[in-house]
């Protein structure tokens, strides 16, 4: 009986390790992350695999990025919801990796670790005056007018200036100033957060200047978001004529450019077409080439608050066709405003335990996999540990560029399940551990289901408003909703 | 619905079989073959001529062969009736075509290559819309285009499309690179 009883158990404890699969967790639920979940459940039919995210809402910057008036761009939502569908797939949401659970514990529960948590921080100017009020990041703008929690009491001053200055010229950049100068009647049939809504349409703002410093031919942005802000209703754009003269060194880049040539056509056609003197009440957009900011002015009147900008002129030096860097000449300019939002690239944070490079902003990594230690000739990997997106490759590129992201870390983890370092055979407690622990720190998860509560109720409180949904903007109202 | 379009799909398996033996669903990419056995293809009239669905009753829908041809270099042959575009025709077929927009023009996933230059003429000149998307492809060529765009039509029955990542090891057919 008690033989039998032995190799009940034995046959039990064989077929649990047997069953056991692979258990995977993928650290932020932005596009890198679903993409990585989606390609990992499709290449591994026994894999598991949970998407952690620190907010209480799962997409990343689908929802918190992306323009909303660009609701299209949103769609692959539907894409990646089915993914978090997919019966061996859990999103864990309101779960802050590096202060709810450490990463050496989830890579103690788990097989493997994707990091694709991606930039939630800026690259600074540091230039004095940096510090004044009324100058945002770009990033901080972004989140407040799509309702991310972290910046609901942003509050920018949209009432107190009529010019805002705009640092940068890429997609990022281009968005703020189409945000800032649509009609809000347009604006009100989006997804904006409303506390937003209600800013702009108090916003005295109607001149917004889009800085570069260099030309453009060498400007960051894509056509279409460039067609789209010079399409605004209304709208007097303004560039110097001087900035459009092209050297040979840019004729070149056009030729092997397409988006450059493309973009460059659109700012030459805009700048002949509209170059009338704006009418008095016309908002304005100022494409400023050629100039970098050297110092921000503080206001005489308003203690600790931004007047003005100090820009320099620039000229391109380098020989590296497309990399050409803006060296200032010493001729100095001032524009006076009463915002600045710089949009020169995000910067994603390091957490405790992780590799990471300040200097790129990056976890190093090979492929995907992250690198232990980077400064020796044979590359030592982080056994289990791989990352995915803006945290791998920098914060460019569009929602698509995580498509070929994913495939290649993916295809870096494929391959060491292939070799057996990633293997079931130790068997990790996986999503099951990782709720026990959290419940144990009063950590309150929440599931894909969860967050299906608080998109119904957002889209009801859309409905009301004949907009496609109404953003629940705080972590007290996401939680509660949530918990309903 | 899901009957129907079965049974349909049934029929042309026999049709297919009827009219070309050789004529399978998936076949592995064998270049100079392949090649060959496109070219009878197209020579043959009654294989390029447009098929009706004489099992629809009145319904006559007309239909395109289409072949997709994936990473791999393997091709997939499927009908796609006229009006659908390729990127609701992949999905309907299991061709791995991403459409992480749903074919609303905002993004460039659908992307696919047109592998001969003369059909790539045949069809409408991109939007600037679609072109902005373009410019954001991966791996973009001389004949790239957008999956979702591309419309089903008589005139591009036997059209062959490429998914983006096959491009790095065969030529697109009648394309010359042009010298920088």
């Amino acid at each position: 009986m008690a033989l039998f009883g032995k190799l009940r158990w034995i046959s039990r404890r064989f077929t649990t390790l047997a069953a056991t699969p692979l258990r995977i967790c993928v650290v932020g639920s932005g596009p890198a992350g679903f993409y990585t979940a989606e390609k990992i459940l499709k290449a591994h039919k026994e894999v598991e695999v949970d998407i952690v995210d620190r907010l209480p809402t799962p997409f990343g910057l689908v929802r918190s990025g992306v323009a909303p008036d660009h609701p299209e761009t949103k769609i692959v939502i539907n894409q990646f919801s089915r993914v978090a569908q997919n019966d061996r797939c859990s999103f864990l949401g309101n779960v802050s990796v590096g202060s709810s659970v450490s990463l050496p514990e989830l890579h103690e529960m788990y097989n493997a670790v994707v990091l694709a948590y991606g930039a939630e921080s800026d690259r600074t100017l540091g230039i004095p005056g940096e510090e004044l009020g009324g100058i945002h990041a770009a990033r901080e703008f972004v989140w407040w007018y799509n309702g991310h929690p972290d910046c609901r009491n942003l509050a920018p001053d949209l009432t107190s200036t009529d010019t805002a200055v705009i640092l940068g010229q890429g997609n990022v950049a281009l968005d703020v100033a189409r945000i800032l100068l649509r009609p809000t009647m347009e604006l009100a049939k989006t997804d904006i957060a409303s506390h937003a809504l209600a800013a702009l349409e108090e916003s005295s703002i109607r001149k917004v200047y889009l800085i570069g410093r260099r030309g453009p031919v060498q400007a960051a942005c894509t056509a279409k978001e460039l067609r789209e802000v010079l399409g605004i209703k209304d709208i007097s754009i303004q560039v110097k004529q001087a900035d459009l003269v092209t050297t040979p060194a840019d004729e070149v880049v056009m030729k092997n450019n397409r988006i450059r040539r493309r973009v460059y056509d659109l700012i030459l056609k805009a700048a002949s077409s509209g170059h009338s003197p704006p009418l008095p009440d016309q908002r304005e957009l100022h494409l400023v080439f050629f100039r970098k900011p050297d110092r921000f002015l503080e206001s005489k009147d308003r203690s600790g608050h931004v007047a003005g900008v100090l820009l320099e002129e620039t000229t391109l030096q380098g020989d590296d066709l497309g990399k050409q860097i803006a060296v200032g000449n010493g001729v100095f300019e001032e524009i006076s405003c009463g915002l600045v939002l710089k949009s020169i690239g995000f910067k994603s944070v390091a957490i405790d335990g992780l590799p990471f490079d300040h200097d790129k902003g990056i976890v190093p990594n090979v492929g995907g996999r992250v690198l232990a230690d980077s400064s020796t000739d044979f590359p030592q990997y982080e056994t289990g540990l791989y990352v995915c997106g803006w945290l791998k490759r920098g914060p460019t590129g569009i929602i698509g560029t995580n498509l070929y992201c994913a495939e290649e870390t993916v295809a870096s983890l494929s391959e060491d399940i292939e070799r057996g370092v990633l293997t079931s055979n130790s068997a990790k407690p996986g999503r099951g551990g990782l709720l026990q622990l959290l419940d144990r720190r009063n950590i309150r998860v929440l599931q894909f289901h969860d967050w299906e509560r608080i998109d119904t109720e957002e889209k009801r409180g859309g409905n009301l408003k004949n907009k496609p949904r109404e953003k629940l903007a705080t972590w007290e109202e996401l939680l509660q909703v949530a918990s309903k | 619905m899901f009957i129907s379009k079965f049974s349909r799909l049934g029929a042309h398996a026999i049709k297919n079989l009827v009219k070309a033996p050789s004529f399978t669903p998936r076949t592995s990419y064998l270049p100079v073959v392949h090649n060959h056995f496109l070219r009878t293809l197209r020579q043959e009239p009654f294989c390029t001529a447009v098929e009706k669905n004489a099992d629809e009753g009145s319904e006559e829908k007309q239909k395109i062969s289409v072949t997709f041809v994936d990473k791999d270099g393997e091709e997939k042959h499927i009908k796609v009736p006229v009006g659908t575009s390729m990127l609701e025709a992949a999905h309907e077929n299991d061709v791995e075509l991403e459409g992480a927009c749903e074919g609303s023009l905002a993004c460039s996933t659908c992307h696919v290559i047109v592998m001969d230059v003369d059909y790539y003429n045949k069809l409408e000149d991109p939007t600037d819309e679609e072109n902005d998307m373009l410019d954001l492809a991966f791996g973009l060529s001389e004949t790239s285009r957008l999956g979702c765009q591309i419309i089903a039509k008589p005139e591009i029955d036997g059209i062959r499309l490429a998914l983006p990542a096959a491009t790095r090891n065969f030529a697109v057919d009648g394309y010359k690179p042009k010298p920088h």
